[in-house]
C-alpha cells in the first residue's frame, strides 16, 4: 500500500478550532504532516490597525477564544507602555484576578478535554461543567461570559464589588475540592496511561530551538515562566510555584496544567487578600474614547499564558489607532513548526493529542 | 515536578469510579431550570426616548458598525435634539457595551435578556426603546455606565482669568485664552454630534474646526471659521470670528450633548484660541473670485452689515460699506465694553475684511449726507443694518433728568473715552442700573471698573423685573462676574418713579415684582403695590431695551416696506418687499451678533440671486 493523503480538520471532532494538518500517512503511520492555517482569515492584526484604540477591545479577545483576557492584557499593557500610564494598583489586582481565572478556566477546558480525544467523555464534561462556574464569575465582574472586553488600557472596566469577592471565593473551593476527583479519574485512569505516556514526546533542546513556550517546555524541565522571569503586575508580590516535568511527554504536559490550576487558586486568594481599595483605571488620553491618542513610541509586552509566551508588539505613530500591531501567538511555535517536525512517525490517532496537549489554538495562529 | 510527582496509574481506579453513581451530577440538570442573568449581564439594548437626543455617539463608537442612526418623523425637531433614534443589527453586534459607556444622555442601556429567538432575520435588528427587545414592562436592567467606564470627559478645561477684585480695576480683557495644550484637551472632550452646528444661527462647522484644533492644524481650523463648508456656498463661515471667539451669546454650547451629564465645549474659547494664533489669516481665502462688475451698497457696519461685505467681496462684487460714526464695527466698537472685547480683535475682522477690497465710508450718514435714493441709483443693490440704536424708556416719572440716561449712549461714550477720544463721562458715586440683561450688565460693570478709577470703591445697583438670576436674560457668566466685581442686584422690582431731590437724582423707588409673564409667556408684569424701597443713587441708566431709527429711509419708501413689532420684514434671503432692498441684524432678527453674521450671509446670496439671475 501507497503513501496516502488525509485531512485532519478543519471539520473534525478531534480539531481545534478551523486549522487543518495534510498528512501523508503509510499504513497508521504519519510520515509527513503539513499544517494548513488561512480557515478564519479575520487579520485581526491588520484590522487592528483600522480602528480607534479603545475600538480594537471588541477584537482582541476573539484572537484566542479559551482565554480572550490574555489578549485584552497584553494590548492594555502595551498601550500603557508606550503611554507610560501608571495603572491603579487596584486594577493590577483585579487583573491578576482575572488573568488568573482565565487560566483556570482555559485548563479546565484543556486538560480534561484530553477526554474527548482518547475516549474518556466523562472527563471532558465534568471540565466544560466546572468550567462554568469560571464563567459565571466573568459574567457577574464583566457583563458577558466569553468575550470579556474587561481589560482596558488604564485598567478595568467596573469595580470588584464584595458580592463577586464571595462568588469567587467560593468558585475556587468548589473548584479545589473537585481538583481531587479529577486525578482520581484521569491520571491514574490506565486508559489515560496508554494514550499518553510516552505519546508526543519532545526534548528540552528542540523545544527551546523551536521556541516552544508554556507547559510545553516546561514538560523538558525548564521552569520557564514569564510571571516569574519576567514580572508583570504584582506577581513578584505573591507566593506561587511552577510546576515542571521531566518526562516531556503529552501526559506530563496534561497533568502540569492540572497542577497549574492548584498555583492559579493560591494566587487569586492572595490577590483578594492584598487588593486596595480606590480607583479602576485612568484614560489614557485627554477627551473622550473616540479621541484617546497614544504617544509616539514602540513597546513589545509579554505574559504567560496556558499556551505559553503571548506577546503583542506595537508601534504608535501619536495618532488615534494603532500603526502597527503584531501578535506573538503562544501556540504558534508548536503548531507550524512542531506539527511538521513531530507529527511524523506518530500514529494517526496520536495527532490529535499533539494538537491538544500543545493547546494548538486556530485563530491565534490565523491573525 | 515541583508540587506532585506524576501519578502512577491504578489496577483498581476503574472500579472506583463506581462511587460516582450515587454523587449528585455536575452537569445542569434536565428539566432545564430558568438561569437569572447576571446583574451586569450584557444582553440586548433598552433606550430611553425621552432622554435620548439623537446625537449618535454610540454609533460612532461601536467598533463593529453595527449601529446606525434612523430619522424618526413623529419626533419633533428641538434644538439640543436631533429626530434620530439609534437602530441596532444584533447580527453585527458585539455586546462590548461602549455604546452605553460614550452615551451622552445615559440614555442607553443594556438588559439582562439573553434569549432571543425568531425566524425572521428582521427581528434581529431593531430601534431599542424601554421595553427592551420583547417589549417587556420593566425590563431587567444589566449593564449600565457607571463612573468606572465612562468614556466622556465631562469637565471642560477651565479657563483662566484675571480675578474678580484685579479685573475691577481696569478694562483690560480679562479672559487670558486657552493655551495650545488646554485648547488641544477641551478639543479632545468633543464626539461631533453636530448639534452646535445645528443650533447656530450662521450654522458654522464647529465639529470641523474642532477636530482641527484636536489635530493641532489651526490653518485648516481657520479655514472652517472664514470659509465654512465650501461646497455649500461657505455656510457656516463667519468673518467676525475674533468678535465671536469673545462675546457670541454661544447658543452651539447650550445644544451641546455633553451638556447633559457634564459641561458643554467650550466652543466659544475655541473659536478665539483659533484666531489669536493664526498672525495672518488673509492668506486663507488664497484665490480671489472673477469680478462681477456690480456694485452693492451696505448701510452701518455693525456684524451684519459687515459679514454682508464679506460674503459679497468673496463672490466678485465691489461693496462699499457706509458708518455714520467714527470707526466701523457698530454695536461691536460702541456697544461692548472692551474688556470683553478689545479693540484689537475687532480691528483683526474688519481688516481681513478691508484686505478683500470692501470700502469702508466712516463718518458718513446716509439720510443726512447722503441720501438713501442715491445709493439706490448709484448701486445696483442695497443692504440696510442699521441696528438698535436708540434706547427704550421706562417711561416713570423722573426719566427726563439729565442724570437719568440711557445705556447705549453711555457705553458708547465710555468706549470713546477710553480711546482718547471724546471727553470723560459723568462717573456717579452711587448708580442705579435698571434692567437684567446683558447691557444692563456691561453698563453696570464698566461703571464699577470707572467708579474704582475714580473713587476707589464701588457702589452700582442692578434692579431687574426678572425675581430670580435664571430669569434674567443676561449671561450666567456675566451676573456672577459683576457680582465679583462689587455689582449689588436686586432682582423681583419694578421701578415706580426717580426720587429727585433739589434737582438732583437721589435715587429710585422701587416696588415688588409679583409676575413678569404671564401664563401664556407674554410680558405682562403684576406688582405689589404695598412692598416698596428706594435705592440711593446719584444717576440712574435705563437699559431695558433698544429701538431702531428710521430716520434714514424716505418715507415713500417706508410706506412700501412691511414692519412687523418696529422689525423690517424679509424673506428668507434678507430680501424687502422692494426687491432692491435688504436688511438684516438687529432690524430684523434682534440684537445679536451671530443672528448678524447669518442675516449677512443669507442676504450676500440673495443679493447674488437677485443681481445675476433676477429672481427672488
Amino acid at each position: 500500500m501507497g503513501e496516502v493523503k488525509l485531512f485532519f480538520g478543519p471539520n473534525h471532532p478531534g480539531m481545534h478550532g478551523n486549522f487543518s494538518v495534510h498528512m501523508y500517512v503509510e499504513g497508521d503511520t504519519v510520515e509527513k504532516a503539513r499544517p494548513l492555517p488561512g480557515f478564519l482569515h479575520r487579520g485581526f492584526e491588520k484590522l487592528m490597525e483600522r480602528r480607534l484604540w479603545y475600538q480594537n477591545l471588541a477584537l482582541i479577545p476573539r484572537i484566542c477564544v479559551p482565554e480572550p483576557d490574555i489578549n485584552e492584557a497584553c494590548y492594555a499593557m502595551a498601550v500603557e507602555k508606550i503611554a507610560k500610564i501608571d495603572v491603579p494598583e487596584r486594577a493590577q489586582w483585579i487583573r491578576m484576578i482575572v488573568l488568573e481565572l482565565a487560566r483556570i478556566a482555559s485548563h479546565l477546558m484543556s486538560f480534561p478535554g484530553i477526554g474527548g480525544t482518547i475516549g474518556l467523555y466523562t472527563s471532558s464534561f465534568w471540565g466544560v461543567s466546572d468550567r462554568d462556574r469560571i464563567l459565571d464569575i466573568f459574567e457577574s465582574l464583566t457583563g458577558a461570559r466569553v468575550y470579556h472586553m474587561y481589560i482596558i488600557p488604564g485598567g478595568v472596566r467596573k469595580d470588584l464589588t464584595p458580592k463577586i469577592q464571595d462568588l469567587i471565593f467560593n468558585t475556587l473551593n468548589y473548584i479545589e475540592e473537585r481538583l481531587g476527583e479529577y486525578e482520581t479519574l484521569i491520571f491514574k485512569n490506565r486508559i489515560v496511561h496508554t494514550r499518553l505516556k510516552g505519546i508526543a514526546l519532545l526534548d528540552k533542546e528542540t523545544a527551546l530551538e523551536l521556541g516552544v513556550t508554556g507547559v510545553g517546555l516546561r514538560a523538558t524541565g525548564v521552569p520557564y515562566d514569564i510571571r516569574k522571569v519576567d514580572s508583570y503586575l504584582f506577581y513578584d508580590k505573591v507566593d506561587f510555584e511552577v510546576p515542571t516535568a521531566t518526562e516531556g511527554d503529552a501526559y506530563a504536559r496534561v497533568y502540569l496544567k492540572y497542577l497549574e490550576i492548584y498555583q492559579s487558586i493560591k494566587i487569586i486568594r492572595q490577590c483578594l487578600e492584598k487588593m486596595p481599595e480606590g480607583k479602576i483605571n485612568v484614560p489614557i488620553s485627554e477627551g473622550n474614547a473616540l479621541r484617546y491618542r497614544v504617544p509616539k513610541g514602540q513597546a513589545y509586552v509579554h505574559i504567560e499564558s496556558t499556551r505559553g509566551e503571548y506577546g503583542y508588539y506595537m508601534v504608535s505613530d501619536g495618532g488615534e489607532k494603532p500603526y502597527r500591531v503584531a501578535v506573538r501567538g503562544a501556540s504558534y511555535p508548536q503548531t507550524f513548526i512542531g506539527i511538521e517536525k513531530y507529527l511524523p512517525g506518530t500514529r494517526i490517532e496520536d495527532v490529535p493529542i499533539w494538537l491538544s496537549t500543545m493547546d494548538v489554538c486556530a485563530p491565534e495562529v490565523d491573525r | 515536578m515541583a508540587n506532585k510527582s506524576i501519578p502512577k496509574k491504578e489496577f483498581f481506579a476503574p472500579i472506583k469510579a463506581w462511587k460516582y453513581i450515587f454523587k449528585k451530577p455536575v452537569t445542569i440538570k434536565v428539566p432545564y431550570v430558568k438561569r437569572e442573568a447576571a446583574e451586569r449581564y450584557r444582553g440586548f439594548h433598552i433606550n430611553d426616548w425621552n432622554e435620548c437626543i439623537g446625537c449618535g455617539t454610540c454609533a460612532k463608537i461601536c467598533p463593529t458598525d453595527a449601529i446606525r442612526m434612523v430619522e424618526v418623523d413623529d419626533l419633533p425637531h428641538e434644538y439640543g435634539k436631533k429626530p434620530q433614534r439609534p437602530v441596532i443589527d444584533y447580527g453585527r453586534c458585539s455586546f462590548c457595551a461602549m455604546c452605553v459607556d460614550i452615551c451622552t444622555t445615559g440614555s442607553l442601556k443594556m438588559t439582562r435578556e439573553y434569549v432571543h429567538v425568531s425566524p425572521e432575520p428582521e427581528d434581529f435588528i431593531f430601534a431599542p426603546t424601554e421595553k427592551g427587545i420583547h417589549g417587556i414592562e420593566d425590563v431587567p436592567v444589566g449593564w449600565i455606565r457607571d463612573e468606572g467606564s465612562d468614556l466622556l470627559e465631562l469637565e471642560r478645561v477651565e479657563m483662566e482669568m484675571i480675578e474678580g477684585e484685579g479685573r475691577s480695576k481696569s478694562f483690560i480683557e480679562y479672559v487670558k485664552g486657552y493655551s495650545k495644550e488646554q485648547a488641544m484637551h477641551e478639543a479632545a472632550r468633543c464626539v461631533e454630534c453636530a448639534l452646535c452646528t445645528d443650533r447656530c444661527p450662521q450654522h458654522m462647522q464647529i465639529p470641523e474646526y474642532i477636530k482641527a484644533i484636536w489635530r493641532d492644524d489651526l490653518t485648516d481650523a481657520l479655514k472652517w471659521l472664514l470659509k465654512g463648508n465650501e461646497e455649500n456656498n461657505m455656510l457656516g463661515a463667519n468673518p467676525f470670528s475674533a468678535v465671536c471667539g469673545r462675546v457670541c451669546t454661544h447658543k452651539c454650547e447650550e445644544a451641546c450633548s455633553l451638556g447633559n451629564r457634564g459641561e458643554a465645549i467650550a466652543i466659544r474659547w475655541l473659536k478665539r484660541y483659533i484666531v489669536d494664533n493664526v498672525p495672518e489669516y488673509d492668506k486663507v481665502l488664497e484665490a480671489r473670485p472673477e469680478n462681477k462688475g456690480k456694485k452693492v451698497a451696505i448701510v452701518g457696519s455693525g456684524p451684519a452689515g459687515l459679514s454682508a461685505a464679506y460674503f459679497l467681496a468673496t463672490m466678485g462684487y465691489d461693496v462699499e460699506v457706509f458708518e455714520s460714526l467714527s470707526r466701523p464695527g457698530g454695536v461691536m466698537r460702541y456697544g461692548i465694553p472692551s474688556y470683553r472685547l478689545p479693540d484689537e480683535a475687532l480691528d483683526k475682522d474688519i481688516a481681513f475684511i478691508q484686505a478683500l477690497g470692501v470700502k469702508i465710508h466712516v463718518g458718513v450718514s446716509v439720510g443726512k449726507d447722503i441720501p438713501l435714493q442715491k445709493l439706490k441709483n448709484e448701486f445696483d443693490a442695497v443692504f440696510v443694518s442699521t441696528g438698535f440704536t436708540l434706547g427704550r424708556s421706562t417711561g416713570i416719572p423722573g426719566t427726563e433728568h439729565e442724570d437719568v440716561i440711557q445705556a447705549l449712549p453711555l457705553l458708547r461714550e465710555i468706549r470713546d473715552y477710553l480711546r482718547g477720544e471724546g471727553p470723560k463721562p459723568k462717573i456717579p458715586k452711587s448708580l442705579v442700573v435698571i434692567g437684567g440683561g446683558n447691557v444692563a450688565m456691561d453698563v453696570a460693570r464698566s461703571m464699577a471698573r470707572l467708579q474704582i478709577m475714580e473713587y476707589g470703591k464701588v457702589d452700582v445697583k442692578v434692579t431687574s423685573l426678572e425675581r430670580t438670576y435664571e430669569e434674567m436674560p443676561a449671561d450666567m457668566d456675566e451676573i456672577e462676574e459683576g457680582a465679583e466685581e462689587g455689582v449689588k442686584f436686586y432682582p423681583g422690582w419694578g421701578p415706580v418713579r426717580i426720587v429727585i431731590k433739589n434737582d438732583k437724582v437721589r435715587g429710585i423707588e422701587l416696588k415688588k415684582c409679583l409676575q413678569v409673564f404671564d401664563e401664556n409667556r407674554r410680558f405682562n408684569p403684576k406688582f405689589d403695590e404695598n412692598e416698596r424701597q428706594t435705592l440711593e443713587a446719584e444717576m440712574v441708566v435705563e437699559a431695558i431695551g433698544q429701538a431702531p431709527d428710521y430716520s434714514y429711509l424716505p418715507e415713500d419708501l417706508k410706506e412700501k416696506l412691511e414692519f412687523v413689532r418696529g422689525r423690517i420684514l424679509t424673506n428668507e434671503y434678507r430680501q424687502t418687499s422692494v426687491k432692491w432692498l435688504f436688511a438684516g441684524g438687529d432690524i430684523v432678527n434682534g440684537p445679536d451678533i451671530i443672528h448678524g453674521v447669518a442675516d449677512g450671509y443669507w442676504a450676500a446670496r440673495g443679493i447674488d440671486e437677485f443681481l445675476t439671475k433676477g429672481v427672488k
